[in-house]
């Protein structure tokens, strides 16, 4: 990209191409300052606060993932329960052969991407509405297969082990790192993914697929590769879910609610920017614990909220805020800029 | 014999599936919509009955008059407001919007009326009875009702599709929806006539596994919904007939299953729709390549 930023901006000499309307020093900063901070939080606060922050990071990064795929990717999956449900049961399988649970996350993560492989076998043939209901089907079948292992606990689930012994401050506090770790890995990964080729062809395939195609795209490789990579971070965040519950049960860790969270956190916050999910978890983690002690009726109102923005304000509440202050704090397109002012490239 | 009694029961369990399906189907075919609240309206479609029969104390089947109509006024309004508005915004508002509202009302269910689940006319001799042909086949006088329902449900949508004014509206406007506008056809209409026609069916499919079976919150996703579109992908898109094949299919697959293992019975059915996605992805009837 830099050659053909240096030729144009070398052909008419008053425009230059750039990723981002600001410095993107200053936000990479404060995201450096803001990570820091969440660090040494097991320090400074209770750890009722740390268990409530674990359940932000495992809401965030579903919510990032799922904004890969169906912000992104155009890939509405309504069945990454599955890859939460498989990330968790990894860890426990795991832990039951010695393995520590937190050594067992990133194993258990890379698995979950090894199994989104076949599963993606499975229905990369279906579009849109068929794609969702067939994702939910394969959450329910994988279910149903893990259902039949009665020694990890068959349908019933059973108690993570491995934390005998365990200083429970100090456990409370590595989940707490742990969930950290896995945001800020899968955010980083993401923004990343996106800056490069895959962000690229997958805003040529959003913009025009045929196109794409038609011109070397290589969409199926790209779609796979979202599918990979939200298998992984669902994954995970079910690893990290198995760990600071300390139990594995097969009707909650495959709950079709992990998914309808991470969609409306998402399309609360806005789809198809890194900054939504950050933005629809807080919303989302608010709203939740607020509610709490009303049962369902935060899901039901999310479900309203989320309702409401897919259809009045279609890019979230990011949007908004974009639309206003005219920022983006993870820039991934490009921005042509000249001396009077700027304006959008793509 | 018990291999055959499972067969048998297969396919009059596919009657029912086909009841769920037909209404997913033609919501797919005329609209373009997939419906992801399906399974949950026919929840609803339940409930009311339970309600309807609760407070009236009408026979339970003339619940059907009552609760058929409602639901298919129900699914004309919620296409000209909610669903139109979301097609009108593109595929993924529609997903996203239908997923909304399966969530809200299996939430909602749950908020006022409890995760218990309540069966219909569960005292009925029609729900209980059954006859027996020698000594292992038994069948149940409710599940050759529901597949002989489910029959003429189908028969009668290739009817209304084919000969009736309406049908034929319909099916201009699946083709093209312009060019049926342009003919003077209002596509918003007629779209709501072909929703209120599934919820119609929608309905009956609630109220059939009510009676077959128990409704609670969680049946509209777990079941209706999941066993609706197992049935449609393994009879093939586009084909009335084909969604009675579907549930058949998946219903055989069930009763075998279970005749295995009893706990197998759900994965068996989930396993052939499976088999038939990898190897017949246009389903085993079809009219049309899969979209």
């Amino acid at each position: 990209m830099s050659l053909a930023t240096q030729t144009e901006a070398g052909l008419t000499g008053n425009f230059r191409v750039t990723r981002s309307r600001r410095n993107v020093v200053w936000t990479g900063g404060g995201a450096l300052i803001v990570v820091v901070v969440l660090a040494f939080f097991p320090y400074i606060v209770y750890s009722g606060t740390t268990a409530i922050l674990v359940q932000g990071f495992i809401v965030l990064t579903l919510a990032s993932m799922w904004n890969l795929l169906a912000g992104y990717a155009g890939l509405v999956s309504v069945g990454q329960q599955a890859f939460v449900g498989l990330g968790a049961y990894f860890v426990l399988i795991l832990a039951l052969h010695g393995f520590s649970p937190f050594a067992a996350l990133p194993v258990a993560a890379i698995g979950c991407g090894v199994a989104a492989l076949p599963l993606w076998w499975l229905v990369s043939r279906l579009r849109s509405g068929y794609f969702a209901i067939a994702t939910w089907v394969l959450a329910a079948t994988v279910m149903l297969i893990i259902e039949k292992f009665t020694s990890i606990g068959g349908g019933s689930g059973m108690p993570l082990p491995g934390f005998t012994g365990m200083n429970p401050t100090l456990l409370t506090a590595y989940t707490y790192w742990a969930g950290l770790i896995v945001t800020v890995l899968a955010l980083a990964g993401i923004y990343l993914l996106l800056r490069g080729r895959l962000g690229l062809v997958l805003t040529a395939v959003r913009d025009d697929e045929v196109a794409a195609r038609s011109s070397g795209s290589r969409v199926g490789l790209a779609r796979l590769l979202v599918f990979v990579v939200a298998g992984i971070g669902c994954g995970a965040a079910g690893a990290v879910l198995a760990i600071s519950q300390l139990q594995v049960q097969p009707s909650a860790v495959f709950s079709i609610q992990w998914t309808a969270e991470m969609a409306f956190a998402t399309i609360i916050g806005g789809l198809g920017t890194i900054e939504g999910p950050i933005i629809g978890t807080v919303v989302y983690m608010v709203l939740q614990q607020t509610l709490q002690s009303y049962n369902a009726w935060y899901l039901i109102i999310l479900g309203l909220v989320a309702m409401a923005v897919a259809l009045f304000a279609r890019r979230g509440l990011w949007g908004l805020i974009d639309e206003r202050l005219n920022i983006r704090l993870f820039p991934v397109g490009y921005w042509l800029r000249s001396g009077q002012g700027d304006g959008p490239d793509s | 014999m018990a291999w055959v009694n499972a067969i048998i029961q297969g396919i009059l369990t596919g009657g029912l599936y086909a009841l769920f399906a037909c209404g997913l189907s033609l919501m797919f075919g005329v609209m373009k919509v997939v419906n992801l609240a399906h399974g949950d309206l026919a929840v609803i479609a339940g409930y009311i009955a339970i309600g309807v029969i609760t407070v009236t104390h009408v026979p339970v089947l003339w619940s059907v008059v009552i609760v058929v109509p409602v639901m298919a006024v129900l699914g004309y309004v919620l296409q000209r407001t909610l669903i139109q508005s979301s097609l009108d915004r593109g595929v993924l508002t529609t997903l996203i919007v239908t997923f909304g509202l399966s969530v809200v009302i299996e939430n909602g269910l749950l908020q006022f009326f409890t995760a218990n689940s309540r069966g219909i006319g569960a005292e009925m001799t029609l729900v209980t009875g059954s006859f027996k042909i020698g000594s292992q086949i038994e069948i149940a006088y409710l599940l050759l009702l529901i597949f002989a329902v489910a029959v003429a449900v189908l028969l009668g949508l290739q009817y209304f599709l084919s000969r009736s004014k309406y049908g034929r509206l319909i099916r201009a406007v699946a083709d093209d929806k312009e060019a049926a506008q342009l003919a003077g056809a209002d596509y918003r209409h007629v779209f709501g006539i072909a929703a209120g026609v599934a919820f119609g069916t929608v309905a009956l499919g609630g109220i059939a596994f009510g009676m077959y079976s128990n409704l609670d919150p969680t049946t509209g996703t777990d079941t209706i919904l999941l066993f609706a579109f197992a049935a449609v992908v393994i009879g093939g898109l586009g084909s009335l007939w084909g969604t009675l094949l579907g549930g058949v299919v998946l219903g055989v697959a069930q009763q075998i299953g279970a005749q295995i293992n009893i706990s197998d019975e759900l994965l068996a059915g989930y396993i052939v729709f499976l088999v038939v996605l990898v190897l017949r992805p246009q389903g085993l009837i079809s009219r049309r390549a899969q979209p």
